[in-house]
Parts: C-alpha cells; sequence; structure tokens
C-alpha cells in the first residue's frame, strides 16, 4: 500500500518536472526567435551606423549629390502628401458615410497600389503620362511633357502613397459616431460645417497618422519614380534613387542618405504614435 | 405652437402621427422599444424626412409633401437632446455651449456673455473650460440642455433626458429640468421609459405603439387604462417606485 502510494507520488513528480521542463523549454524557444528577428532588424541598420564614420556621414552631407536628393524628397513628398490629402480627404468621407452604386469598385481601385508592384505603377504611368502615352500624346501636342520631370516624381508617389491615407481616413471618418453630425446639425451648422468642425476634428489623430504614413511611403518611393520619373540629380533624383546611385561610386554618400532615411522613419513611427495615443 | 400630420414607412411598420402642441405645453411620448418613438423627435427636427405630410412650427412650415418643403435641420430652430447627449468629445464645456452661437456668427463678445449666462444658470462656471469627458451624467445632461436653450429654440426636442443620469441624482435633475422647460416657454416633447418623468414633467402623456398614438390625455388619464398591457407595467412600476421612495 505504501509502496503505491509512493510509485503514484513519484509519478507525480515527473509530470510536474516534465511540465515545467516543456513549459521552460517553449518560452526559451519563444526567446530565442523573437531575439533571432530583432537581430536580423536590428543588424543591418545598425550595420549602417557602424559602417561609417561622423566624420565621413557629415562630410557626405555637405555633398550636392546628398543635398539635392534630400531637398527634393522633402519637397515631393510634402507635395504628394498635400495633394492626396487634398483629394483623398473627401474621396474617404464619401465612402465612409454614403451608399451608391459601383462603391466597392471605388475602393477597390483606390486599394491598389497597396498591392501592385512598384514597376508595374511605374510603367503604366509612363504609358499613360510618357510622350507617346495614352493621355501624354494629347499634352505633349500642346508642348506639356510630364515623365521624366518633378511632376513625375510627385505623380508616382501619390499613385503609390495614396491608399496608405485614403484606407485610414475612411476607417477614422467611420468611426465617428452619426448623432455628433446629427447634434451639430440641430444646432444651426450647415454640413460643411459640420464636416470641418465636428467630423475632421473628431478624426484628427486617424487622418494625421495616415497623413503621416503618406509622406513616409512617399519618400521611400523608389520602383515607380525610376521608371516614370528617371534618376536626374536635382530633378527626379529622390534619396532612394541618390542611394542606388552613389553606392556604385562613393558608398559614404549611400550610407549617409540611408541613415537619414532611418531617421527620418524612425521620426514617423514616434509621431504616429504620439498622435494616436494621444487620442485615447 | 407645433402641429405634426405626417407618416412615414418604416422597416416593421408604418409611422402615422398626428398631433398638436400648444405653446408652453409639454408632451410625454411613451412606448415600448422599437414603438419609434425616437423617430418621431427625428422627424421633427428634420435628421429624417417624412413620406408624406406637413409639420408647422410656430407659424413656419418645415416639412410639406404638398407645397415641396423640406427645411434642412440647421434653420428649423428646435433644440434636440439625444439620449446619448451627444456632446461635442473634443469640444470643452465652453465650446459645446458655444457651437451654435458661433454658427450664427453672432460677435464674440456676445457668444462669451449668453454662454456664461448659461453656465451660471446651471452652477457650471467652474467647468467651463473642462473636457466634456470629464463630466458626470448630470453634468451632461445640464450642458446638453443648456447647448440647445442658449440658442433660444422655437421647440424642444428631449430624448429620454434622465437616461443616463445617476439614479440617486435623477429626481434633483428632473424638478431642474422641469424648471428650465417652463422658463424656457416653449413647447416640448420628452420620450422617456421612466414613469416619474411622465408624471413630473408631461401636461399631456401620449403612448406610441408600432408607430401610432393609441392613447393620449393627462398623465392621470393615461393612468387609468390599465386595460393596456404596458399601461398596466408602467403604472406598476410606479407604485413599485413609489413605495421605495417614501
Amino acid at each position: 500500500m505504501d509502496s503505491i502510494r509512493y510509485r503514484k507520488a513519484s509519478n507525480f513528480v515527473r509530470d510536474i518536472s516534465w511540465r515545467q521542463v516543456r513549459r521552460t523549454g517553449l518560452t526559451l524557444l519563444l526567446i530565442l526567435l523573437l531575439a533571432l528577428f530583432l537581430l536580423f532588424v536590428t543588424v543591418p541598420i545598425a550595420s549602417l551606423f557602424l559602417r561609417i564614420t561622423p566624420e565621413a556621414f557629415f562630410r557626405s552631407l555637405a555633398e550636392p549629390v546628398v543635398l539635392d536628393a534630400l531637398a527634393l524628397s522633402l519637397l515631393t513628398a510634402a507635395i504628394s502628401t498635400v495633394i492626396v490629402i487634398l483629394f483623398g480627404t473627401p474621396l474617404s468621407y464619401i465612402n465612409a458615410r454614403r451608399e451608391y452604386r459601383g462603391k466597392e469598385l471605388v475602393d477597390t481601385l483606390t486599394d491598389l497600389p497597396i498591392v501592385l508592384p512598384p514597376a508595374v505603377a511605374g510603367i503604366a504611368l509612363l504609358m499613360a503620362f510618357g510622350r507617346r502615352g495614352v493621355v501624354g500624346e494629347y499634352l505633349d501636342a500642346f508642348g506639356i511633357q510630364i515623365a521624366f520631370t518633378t511632376f513625375a516624381v510627385i505623380l508616382a508617389q501619390v499613385f503609390v502613397a495614396s491608399p496608405f491615407y485614403i484606407r485610414q481616413a475612411r476607417a477614422s471618418f467611420e468611426a465617428v459616431d452619426r448623432i455628433y453630425e446629427d447634434a451639430a446639425r440641430t444646432l444651426g451648422a450647415s454640413r460643411l460645417r459640420v464636416l470641418l468642425r465636428v467630423t475632421v476634428p473628431i478624426a484628427w489623430a486617424g487622418l494625421v497618422s495616415g497623413a503621416i504614413l503618406t509622406f513616409a511611403r512617399a519618400l521611400g518611393e523608389f520602383g515607380a519614380t525610376i521608371m516614370f520619373a528617371g534618376n536626374y540629380q536635382g530633378r527626379t533624383q529622390t534619396m532612394p534613387l541618390a542611394i542606388y546611385t552613389t553606392m556604385q561610386g562613393n558608398i559614404y554618400d549611400a550610407i549617409s542618405l540611408a541613415i537619414l532615411l532611418v531617421i527620418i522613419s524612425f521620426a514617423v513611427i514616434l509621431a504616429v504614435k504620439f498622435v494616436t495615443r494621444r487620442k485615447t | 405652437m407645433l402641429s405634426v400630420d405626417a407618416g412615414k414607412q418604416l422597416r416593421d411598420f408604418s409611422l402615422e402621427l398626428s398631433l398638436t402642441i400648444r405653446e408652453r405645453e409639454t408632451l410625454v411620448l411613451i412606448g415600448e422599444n422599437g414603438a419609434g418613438k425616437s423617430t418621431v423627435l427625428n422627424l421633427i427636427s428634420g435628421i429624417l424626412s417624412p413620406d408624406r405630410g406637413e409639420i408647422t412650427l410656430a407659424g413656419r412650415t418645415l416639412f410639406s409633401d404638398r407645397l415641396g418643403i423640406d427645411m434642412p435641420t440647421e434653420e428649423r430652430k428646435i433644440g434636440h437632446l439625444f439620449q446619448s447627449y451627444a456632446l461635442f468629445p473634443h469640444l470643452s464645456v465652453f465650446e459645446n455651449i458655444a457651437f451654435g452661437l458661433r454658427c450664427r456668427k453672432i460677435p464674440k463678445a456676445e457668444i462669451a456673455e449668453r454662454v456664461a449666462g448659461q453656465l451660471a444658470a446651471l452652477h457650471l462656471a467652474d467647468l467651463a473650460d473642462v473636457n466634456v469627458g470629464r463630466l458626470s451624467g448630470g453634468q451632461r445632461q445640464r450642458v446638453a440642455l443648456a447647448r440647445s436653450l442658449v440658442l433660444q429654440p422655437d421647440l424642444l426636442l428631449l430624448d429620454e433626458p434622465l437616461a443616463a443620469v445617476d439614479v440617486r441624482a435623477q429626481g434633483g435633475m428632473r424638478r431642474e429640468l422641469r424648471n428650465r422647460i417652463r422658463q424656457a416657454g416653449i413647447p416640448c416633447i420628452i420620450v422617456t421609459h421612466n414613469l416619474k418623468d411622465a408624471l413630473e414633467l408631461g401636461d399631456r402623456v401620449c403612448l406610441l405603439e408600432a408607430g401610432k398614438v393609441v392613447l393620449e390625455g393627462t398623465p392621470d388619464e393615461v393612468l387609468q387604462s390599465r386595460e393596456n398591457a404596458f399601461i398596466a407595467s408602467f403604472a406598476c412600476e410606479c407604485q413599485h417606485d413609489a413605495g421605495n421612495s417614501y
């Protein structure tokens, strides 16, 4: 009797210890996977900083190719973001609030650039607005050329980055309870005033984070730009294009540009977190 | 005076309404959930449009299918209090109350004066700059009422005005609400589930069932109609409540 009880107790102890071992093993495995993934992301980014001295970094910042690219990138990404906001805000508001025939189609089309490879976007824009393009042909008759200009850079950025704002803006507008809009109207606000003074302010955090993400995507745009706008320093050579070009000559210029983009990307993530946290 | 003779096809039934409310009269609408009570308020304030009929308020035609009139909500001069109060979450107490005045392009000094008057009357002066998210149920109700009354509307529509107020505070809030409505001196429609609201606030009570008024009279008259199942349960609740409170 005693021995049976003893055996049972020892089984119990064995079960417990096995369970503990399995649980600890699983935890260790998860930590290992997480650590490996974090290293995979951080080692390349850290390598950028490790492969260049501060002197070389600041020397590169004075290079015209770097300065031109930085200025062009900030300018075009800012203009693209403004264009996306101007067109995207009414569009996303209408899609959030109204039912109409073809709404699904409009939604799908506005989302399309997210899944479309940038190279496809580039050649599509070229086929539309190039000199021999479907639209470009007529513009060319008036002496208007779009492809391989700064404007083409902006068009490419708007094309690929617009869904980031439009999706976010639509979700933010949908999240605004209609009762606020109804209440505002009973208080005497016109539809436009309701939109500007009630709906947009309540949706503000979502709109701003959408705009920041759009700016970031526009800043990083490469494929569509190089195909549709070309790679001319000071005119169409944005930072990603300049990285691609300079790494074949002076690698330090490329690394410096990359570091600038990393810093901007970090700032973007922090800005989005700050804006969305303030909302809650 | 408000006069409504309107119909609208809703999902489950057709709402047919014919009622008149005199100056300074308060009508209480009672009925089961889904009987169309809030829809009545939305039709009058213009958030929804009737399919047919006519609505007039203080000599103005708000809606008439015959004349082809459907006045926009923002021009109707109706104070509409929603059940959740719908205070603008991004604005302070002051800015919530000033909202309608700003829409009317009233000079800043006058806005400050009129809002301050409302805040003082409601004992909310200390909370002027507070965001409305930090207010209690009773304070929210006061702000919502002030936001409507500061515009001196021709009609007041209140949807469950005390539902979000703490039960212990409801008695005091109800008396305060009655005084505010009397001071405003305008017709008023109150939608409620609460019998005490009906008894203390209403000059007249209408029972709405599936979009139609099936009983109408003074609160006492309506309460006598015990053959109606809703009124019977409603009155029960009153006796129960009365037993608790005295």
